[in-house]
């Protein structure tokens, strides 16, 4: 039987949107308040879905412990009281949150062997939530599901 | 097609323990929930059904029918029980989230008539929760 876990997180991180690329009018037109120079944050609610067959010895997917100790250590400690224009995932990137998703997405998909990795979302306020679900999208990994767009809400 | 959704909440205790496993890897895999006196969650339940809009009724389902279909099935079954020692299934099967939800599925899918079971999720806590829709 194959079934998906879901597990959240929080982290607080800082960042700014902002191009280099762009001119400064630009980046104003683009990004608004989130250009201002000295960045804002967030608490980050970050999800994580993995799926696989139910171990029958277990009755898991994959043993939390296993998932928590990769999140604490390789995403929680690295990016939360971060500010993440710092970080080396955003060096040529500007950290939106939707580049947000699909970086913790990529650390998780290298990194994690203990289950097959869905989706990763980000709820950034309470208004704003953002989904990556890998370059192959959702289609062809699990069965229709309304609502699971690449970016919900903006 | 739409699809509905219909929660509810319930109590339960339980705890994992393989008795094929020795107790030393049983502790190992499962930490603090192996401790066999129990412990205990509010989860919630959602259930999500899905079909095509009865012209003369406007309803996927009525919603009265899906709520005591919940009731009798499942928290009628695991409402305020030691998952282990109450619920049949699980006297051979550990109480997992993930096992949770293929138990209310399987209690659901062949008790639900006007529309089609698409997904059990079980919050296990806020910040944890397994779906299954019905894969092998």
């Amino acid at each position: 039987m194959k079934a998906y876990l879901t597990r959240g997180y929080m982290f607080s991180a800082s960042h700014r949107l902002h191009n280099a690329a762009m001119s400064d009018e630009e980046n104003a037109a683009t990004y608004g308040k989130c250009n201002n120079p000295y960045g804002h944050g967030h608490n980050y609610g970050l999800q994580v879905t993995v799926s696989g067959q139910v171990d029958e010895a277990t009755g898991m997917v994959c043993n939390l412990a296993d998932l928590d100790g990769f999140v604490q250590r390789e995403i929680l400690e690295r990016f939360g009281h971060q500010n993440l224009n710092t970080l080396p995932e955003f060096a040529q990137l500007v950290p939106t949150t939707e580049s947000l998703c699909m970086a913790i997405f990529d650390i998780l998909h290298r990194g994690f062997c203990h289950a097959h990795l869905e989706k990763v979302r980000f709820q950034e306020t309470m208004m704003n939530s953002f989904e990556y679900w890998g370059e192959n999208g959702v289609t062809d990994r699990r069965p229709h599901e309304p609502g699971n767009g690449a970016a919900e809400s903006k | 097609m739409v699809y509905l959704t219909r929660k509810a909440e319930f109590a339960a205790s339980h705890y994992y323990h393989n008795p094929q496993l020795s107790a030393e890897e049983n502790l190992r895999i499962f930490g603090k929930c192996n401790n066999p006196n129990g412990h205990g969650h509010n989860y919630t339940l959602e259930v999500t059904v899905k079909g095509e809009v009865n012209p003369r009724s406007g309803f996927v389902v009525d919603l009265k029918e899906l709520k005591d279909t919940m009731s009798r099935e499942v928290l009628d079954a695991m409402d305020h029980r030691f998952l282990n020692k109450e619920v049949p299934e699980f006297f051979t099967c550990i109480p997992t989230t993930e096992n949770l939800a293929i138990s209310i599925w399987d209690r659901l899918a062949p008790k639900l008539k006007a529309a089609q079971l698409h997904r059990v999720r079980v919050y296990e806590t806020p910040d944890l929760f397994a779906d299954f829709y019905g894969e092998a």
